[in-house]
């Protein structure tokens, strides 16, 4: 497909409609949902743990250092991890098709 | 302990002059850049967004400015000293919240809107209900938030600067006012950005340093840290280290430390300040690089703040930091001044004083803009008038907001203003989010599912804190004194058992959404539904970097 705007495509509605797009937001929502739910699960376990499990959580491995203190440094340990495998997958995955499908909407690139 | 520190009076430690002093070289500073900024300040874009043009790393850095307010450095602080691990609770939810700006809002946001939210919830559904709506919501947010600043920086100022009486304080208020006005005015949203830049900047290098400083007191050992502030704690001992100590009292407080924790992880990403902070950048990769930023510095804050709260339990201790006039509040500014002396003091309350300065220049900004593009702009003038218009408007209402939050913010002062924040949270989770989510993701989402969530959320949230114990009916079991907004105790009107009402309002506001939608019999709108997928994945046709 050349990068002059495409003929076929001539509405967003046919863009939608068409199978490039419809996989790239089939990619789009395969990832950020699952990772939406998995972070919301593991924060709310978290946070249930903090609110009703005590003992558990007030156990300590080593000096002072408690197993609530680790789950919760485990929380900034998770959310930089998923923002950087968010960031480079969104960058390789996301990026290159949304452009392509841009040029084609809007026509040749300024 | 040394002999000066003994002094009852914690208004004596510290030296006003030096605070003040480099204080006023920070307001220097950004003024200086706020000028040199606003000369590029031409179009709507420019005065609402900064013509786009800041990069992702500039724009995160801003946001982490915009988001780290006085409530998060000095707040969470303190409740980590006072109270231990449940303080440091807080942090988690401030920053996990921010994974569903970066997954699901920020780039599609960025895509689809120009300035404010309104203009995404609007965009295929009726445009003036729905945009009334999200402006109503935006300016409740921002008032919360703001009301909240600006009553912070009362307490702030008997603190740092020895100001104790009322009067004096309602100055600093006013001036805190006035300076805020002067950089929305001048700069726009470009000189509000650089301000939050600069803040962000001091803020994480001076926590940096305080923490660096405190570790090393203590061996770069964690442990033994931990060991000392439970040593200091007798009340609290070991319970310091595990969480429960502030809500694991009673099942009901359990559940309002999971209600409050539902509003702080979904509250983020409808907060209008930051939303707002994604139509700064050219596009929807480098919205995504701004939070990724955010996220960093945010998360780095906060792990400051760790060991900064424990430090201070540590170094200071719970007695005095008590004792002090802005009890929890001052457990950082005590902490600096027992480590570095008047100089550390100095420039930690002068960046105290900037963070809420640069918040509230923020709060304005998102505000005015709202005001003037969705209710003057787009509502009352039907979308028929000029950009320059506009942003005029933006100007007035600057200036209108400015006064109010000066107003509020005096007779705000000395009241208990965590809810307030918490009510902001509360207010963007329920109001604002479910209709983000909705709108962007649902098909068939449509006017009257819209309208049902932001004004249920927004409603339900209100209407559960005024009858809830933070405005009346909460007394402290041991002294008989009242913890409630209303003091006096022989009011009690209270029904709702929980301050936070987040766990209630959010899914009532999500629900009321679908119900809404599902017995409305409006077509969906396919063409405009198609557009608005369309430019939000891919980023044709969203608004460009304007050039300069």
């Amino acid at each position: 497909m050349s990068d002059i705007g495409d003929r076929d495509l001539t509405t967003y509605r046919d863009v939608q409609l068409s199978p490039d797009f419809s996989e790239l937001r089939r990619r789009f929502r395969r990832f950020v949902f699952p990772m939406t739910a998995l972070f919301l699960v593991w924060y709310f376990v978290y946070v249930l743990l903090a609110a009703y499990a005590h003992d558990f959580m007030s156990h300590k491995v080593g000096g002072n250092i408690t197993v609530a203190l680790l789950f919760g440094l485990g929380q900034f340990v998770s959310t930089f991890a998923i923002t950087m495998i968010y960031v480079r997958w969104a960058d390789r995955r996301i990026d290159p098709d949304a452009e392509k499908l841009r040029h084609q909407i809007e026509g040749a690139p300024q | 302990m040394t002999a000066p520190l003994m002094l009852p009076m914690a208004t004596d430690i510290g030296n006003p002059t030096v605070n003040i002093v480099i204080f006023a070289l920070f307001v220097l500073a950004t003024l200086g850049i706020v000028f040199r900024a606003s000369r590029n300040n031409k179009t709507a874009a420019d005065f609402y967004a900064g013509g786009r043009s800041f990069t992702g790393p500039q724009n995160g850095i801003a946001i982490a400015g915009d988001y780290l307010s006085a409530a998060s450095f000095l707040g969470i602080a303190g409740a980590i000293a006072l109270n231990g691990y449940d303080g440091f609770l807080y942090s988690i939810g401030f920053l996990v919240a921010w994974l569903v700006a970066l997954l699901l809002v920020a780039e599609l946001l960025r895509n689809t809107g120009r300035f404010t939210m309104a203009d995404v919830l609007s965009f295929r559904l009726k445009q003036r209900p729905v945009r009334m709506a999200a402006a109503i919501s935006t300016l409740g947010v921002c008032f919360f938030y703001l009301l909240a600043q600006m009553a912070g920086a009362g307490g702030l100022v008997a603190l740092l600067l020895g100001v104790s009486n009322r009067a004096g304080q309602s100055i600093v208020i006013a001036v805190v006012g006035i300076l805020m006005i002067t950089y929305v005015l001048v700069g726009g949203m470009k000189g509000t950005t650089w301000v939050q830049i600069v803040k962000a900047v001091l803020l994480v290098i001076g926590a940096g340093i305080m923490t660096i400083w405190v570790l090393a007191k203590y061996s770069f050992n964690l442990s033994s840290l931990l060991g000392a502030a439970v040593d200091k704690s007798p009340a609290a001992g070991e319970k310091l280290l595990s969480p429960g100590l502030q809500y694991g009292l009673t099942g009901v407080t359990k559940l309002d430390f999971i209600s409050l924790a539902l509003a702080l992880v979904l509250g983020t990403a409808g907060l209008p300040h930051v939303l707002m902070r994604f139509y700064t950048v050219p596009d929807s990769k480098e919205a995504r690089r701004s939070v990724s930023w955010a996220i960093w510095i945010i998360g780095i804050f906060y792990l400051f703040t760790l060991v900064l709260g424990y430090g201070a339990a540590a170094i200071v201790g719970p007695d005095r930091i008590k004792a002090a006039p802005g009890k929890a509040n001052s457990a950082a500014p005590l902490l600096a001044f027992e480590l570095g002396g008047e100089v550390l003091l100095g420039v930690i309350s002068a960046v105290a004083f900037a963070t809420i300065l640069a918040v509230v220049a923020g709060l304005t900004i998102t505000a005015s803009t709202s005001f003037a593009h969705d209710i003057y702009g787009q509502i009352i003038k039907k979308g028929q008038i000029s950009g320059d218009g506009e942003v005029r408007v933006a100007r007035y209402t600057a200036v209108v907001i400015g006064i109010v939050a000066i107003v509020g913010g005096i007779f705000a002062n000395g009241q208990n203003i965590a809810f307030l924040v918490a009510l902001a949270f509360a207010v963007a989770a329920s109001a604002n989010l479910p209709t983000i989510l909705y709108s962007l993701f649902w098909r068939r989402f449509n006017t009257r599912g819209a309208l049902w969530s932001i004004y249920g959320g927004l409603s339900s949230t209100i209407i559960l804190i005024i009858f809830s114990p933070v405005v009346s009916g909460k007394v402290d079991k041991k002294t008989g004194a009242s913890l409630s907004m209303i003091t006096d105790t022989s009011i009690d009107f209270h029904w709702f058992p929980l301050d936070n009402p987040g766990i209630v309002s959010i899914p009532l506001a999500f629900l009321l959404g679908w119900l809404g939608t599902i017995t409305s019999k409006e077509p969906v709108d396919v063409d405009r539904f198609a557009e608005m997928e369309v430019r939000s994945l891919t980023g044709a046709g969203a608004e460009k970097a304007v050039p300069h």
